[in-house]
């Protein structure tokens, strides 16, 4: 017997294996499908700086069911838009897209999206409708299936219509099988919590069974777009450098080193080579293979690079954070706070947490963690994340005067040309020592603020506490002392209650005289 | 002539106490009009200011004061506690009625005085009597547990409605209970020349029966274990105005000669008070030699027995020979007998042949 040796298009292989990308059953398919949609729509907008107002109908394709059945999915946004022919390619063609940049996104293959289309066109055999238009052209619609197997969008339909209103945006309708009955909770989470991290959206959903959801915005400030970088030295591997090394211009090595990588100048290039033990003047292409494993991994161990540039990153903001907390969770009390951008293994990355207390928080016994990374929400495997570890073992929070009674949500976002996730189901961080040491450290910084607030909140709930017993047993004791000195009015004990206020605790805490061991024996 | 004096005794007491709660509202009225965060100070009960004195023979407080400031939150309540309570007392003695201290404490719920428990309304009844200077009995607060009397001693009651009525005190056979109304009455008519307390009903009940009142003039006490203060104050009441010595009978172990010493030599609980207990009061039985003397039948002393013991022997009001003589006894002979044991030599042994020789000997102590 032989082995039959195939070649698969990438999208036969996604097919295949579909679970990877978190399409495992109908219930999480319709959750990964959703969020896919709505990551790429927010993309869409915040490339161009436009505030983004999406909209996500789900509705039953025939009758109402419980539990799995098929669905119509529409969302639409005022995004860019794609140009007409891109269309086709953008929705019907998988590893086809625009993320394929060291910039921070959302996604990063700009696969989500069309793996949602390709689960809708295998589990319901029918097309996705796509409408566009950038803002100057006519709007396009297409009807496309995709060619399975040779990776290639099939058209359908196409249709042309006028922009009157010069609208521009995307909007997508197509028919998959889900669980909506299941995944609920889930989706309406991950709605509040994009909410959340985007404050400057309006976000509509309206769910299957009629009910309408809106997170509308709070502000239209929006975080500064990410620049595209170039790499930095240490998150290169061979591969990554040999195709530089194909496309590069630069005559010699100095001069490509300068050029190809962040933060990387004259004196560091010069360095750098002689750590190597390369010839800053020979010419790239000329770089043989064992020379090129030689550089890569010259790149990795040498320690003089400047830490990478976090230009590329767009965090959410300390007042884009408050904000989106204040409005989805109305706590009584919110800090924020943004570490300095760090880097692990030549990515840069930021750290951002937020901390609310009481209010809209509920008080579940120990804090409540709201992860999030490069603007997503993560909702599944909270307790093999990174943040669950620190939030849960690291901080003692009892050091900062937070309870298992007191109702506390740590937030935490993680921005980065590249998230450490520890699997492909892009769920959960994995426990990089210097992503844990920023997170730890960013917590304590808002868990001291919060300590502050919370012992001055105490010491006022005290001082009412205090004045409330004074309140209660002044007046008797004015009263009882009146009727056994037999005097008919009782006497004025305002002033009294008036000088409790003023003076603190002073007596207290240890008055000498004042203390008796209850004489009984 | 004798009478009306002895009748001024009573009354006059109430004067003073009524003056005493008067004077503490008064105080603290005027601080509070005076812009003062109402105070008051009194002597400490804490174990450290407990003192043996041995002039008045009995424990009394040293002087250690505590200073009660509604200034300081943790005080305001028992403060307010306290001044809650004199005016319930001082109700209670002007309207010449009586109540219990579980009374106070319910009392207490109708002026959201919130005692958490008795025991902490009863603590605050300690700390009124402290700051007065009175025993809570003198301001119509009584415990619930009675003890009872018989003897021929005519009374005449002091209290409302029965004003002027007298009664002896040996027409009932059961013995009359010693309640507020007893202790509250002049003494009009006495033929005993002794008090003879006992610590156990059964016993009582036998000398009533063998007419020991008659056969050796005493008025009979019945405590019912420890005495109650009221009892306590009305036996040194009977021995002092009557001018009677008194002999007391126990059980033969630590726990009764414990029962004798309190009559005699008050206790620590009320050292704050003064005329509860009769310090020329003799124990005269059961002794730990009268167990060896007599072949009483003895049980063996329990590892608590012992301890309390060795806890009495470092008691400065134990330091009398015959104290430390029986201690030292029992803790030899290792045995404890009860007043019931002379049973075993018939019903009536203990009155005709132990209680003339134990009388006899206590005259000797």
């Amino acid at each position: 017997m032989t082995e039959v040796f195939q070649e698969i298009s990438p999208a036969d292989f996604f097919y295949r294996n579909r679970d990877l990308a978190g399409f495992t059953n109908p219930s999480r398919a319709i959750y990964t499908t959703l969020r896919e949609l709505v990551e790429n729509s927010l993309d869409a907008c915040e490339v161009s700086g436009i505030t983004p107002d999406i909209y996500v109908r789900m509705s039953y394709a025939m009758e109402p069911v419980e539990g799995p059945g098929v669905y119509n999915v529409r969302i639409e946004d005022n995004g860019l838009g794609l140009p007409e022919e891109v269309i086709p390619s953008a929705f019907g063609q998988i590893l086809f897209g625009s993320k394929y940049k060291l910039r921070q996104t959302r996604g990063t293959f700009g696969l989500g999206g069309k793996m949602a289309i390709l689960y809708g066109q295998i589990t319901t055999h029918t097309a996705v409708k796509v409408i566009s238009s950038v803002k100057r052209g006519k709007i396009y619609e297409y009807h496309l299936m995709m060619d399975i197997q040779k990776n290639r969008p099939v058209v359908l339909k196409r249709k042309v219509h006028k922009n009157k209103n010069r609208w521009h945006g995307t909007i997508l309708e197509f028919s998959t099988e889900a669980d909506y009955t299941h995944a609920m909770s889930k989706i309406l989470d991950y709605f509040k919590q994009t909410a959340t991290v985007a404050p400057y959206a309006n976000l509509t959903f309206v769910d299957p069974r009629g009910r309408l959801y809106r997170y509308d915005r709070a502000t239209t400030v929006m975080s500064k777009p990410p620049q595209e970088t170039t790499c930095h030295p240490h998150g290169v591997d061979v591969e990554t450098l040999k195709r530089l090394i194909e496309q590069t211009k630069s005559k010699n090595i100095l001069d490509f080193m300068k050029k190809h990588f962040q933060r990387v100048g004259n004196t560091t290039a010069k360095k750098f080579l002689e750590y190597a033990g390369l010839n800053p003047k020979k010419t790239p292409k000329k770089l043989s293979t064992d020379e090129i494993v030689q550089l890569a991994s010259a790149m990795k161990s040498f320690d003089q690079f400047l830490p990478p540039d976090a230009s590329c990153l767009s965090p959410l903001g300390e007042t884009l954070l408050k904000t989106g907390i204040q409005k989805e969770f109305n706590p009584e009390f919110i800090e924020v706070y943004q570490r300095k951008p760090a880097a692990y293994s030549g990515f840069p990355f930021i750290i951002e947490v937020g901390l609310a207390c009481g209010g809209g928080i509920p008080n579940t016994g120990k804090p409540i963690l709201y992860r999030f990374a490069n603007k997503i929400p993560l909702l599944f495997d909270e307790a093999s994340d990174v943040s669950y570890k620190v939030v849960n073992d690291q901080v003692d929070w009892r050091h900062y005067k937070v309870y298992p009674d007191t109702p506390l949500a740590v937030f935490v976002h993680l921005c980065s040309t590249k998230i450490p996730y520890k699997t492909v189901g892009k769920e959960f961080i994995a426990d990089r020592p210097e992503v844990e040491r920023e997170i730890l450290n960013a917590i304590r910084e808002v868990a001291r603020r919060l300590s502050i607030f919370l012992s001055k909140k105490a010491s006022h709930e005290k001082q009412k506490k205090r004045l409330d017993v004074f309140s209660k047993y002044l007046p008797k004791i004015a009263l009882f002392s009146a009727k056994l000195a037999h005097r008919k009015k009782e006497p004025n004990v305002g002033p009294l209650l008036k000088s409790v206020l003023t003076y603190e605790t002073e007596t207290e805490e240890g008055s000498s005289e004042g203390e008796e061991g209850k004489g009984s024996r | 002539m004798k009478q009306k004096q002895k009748k001024e005794v009573v009354k006059e007491k109430k004067e003073k106490v009524l003056g005493s709660l008067t004077d503490l509202g008064t105080r603290m009225y005027d601080q509070i009009n005076r812009r003062q965060f109402p105070w008051i100070k009194m002597p400490s009960r804490s174990t450290n200011n407990i003192l043996y004195d041995d002039k008045t023979r009995q424990y009394i407080l040293g002087d250690k004061n505590v200073k009660r400031s509604s200034r300081n939150i943790r005080h305001l309540r028992p403060l307010t506690q306290l001044v809650w309570t004199a005016s319930f007392a001082d109700e209670l003695t002007r309207q010449r009625k009586t109540s219990t201290l579980r009374d106070v404490f319910y009392s207490a719920q109708a002026y959201e005085m919130d005692f958490v428990d008795q025991p902490e309304s009863d603590n605050i009844i300690t700390d009124l009597e402290t700051v007065v200077g009175f025993p809570r009995e003198d301001f119509n607060i009584f415990p619930e547990e009675r003890s009872a009397i018989f003897g021929n001693l005519t009374i005449q009651y002091t209290i409302p409605g029965y004003e002027g009525k007298k009664l002896n005190l040996a027409s009932h056979p059961d013995g009359m209970m010693i309640g507020p109304a007893l202790t509250n009455a002049e003494f009009v008519d006495c033929k005993a020349n002794k008090i003879i307390a006992i610590e156990k009903g059964a016993l009582f009940t036998r000398f009533v029966e063998e007419r020991v009142h008659d056969r050796f003039k005493a008025i009979l006490i019945q405590t019912a274990g420890q005495a109650p203060r009221g009892t306590r104050a009305f036996i040194r009441r009977l021995s002092q105005e009557l001018k009677l010595p008194v002999v007391i009978f126990t059980d033969g172990d630590p726990w009764g000669m414990h029962i004798a010493m309190v009559i005699i030599g008050g206790s620590a609980n009320a050292a704050h008070l003064r005329d509860l207990n009769t310090p020329d009061a003799k124990w005269a039985g059961v002794w730990a030699t009268d167990i060896v003397d007599y072949k009483l039948p003895s049980s063996k002393l329990t590892d608590l027995d012992v301890k309390r013991l060795y806890e009495l022997q470092k008691d400065p009001r134990y330091h009398g020979k015959l104290w430390k003589r029986e201690i030292e006894t029992f803790l030899k002979i290792r045995k404890k007998a009860e007043q019931e044991a002379f049973s075993r030599y018939g019903l009536t042994y203990i009155v005709d042949e132990y209680l003339p020789a134990k009388l006899e000997a206590a005259e000797d102590l």
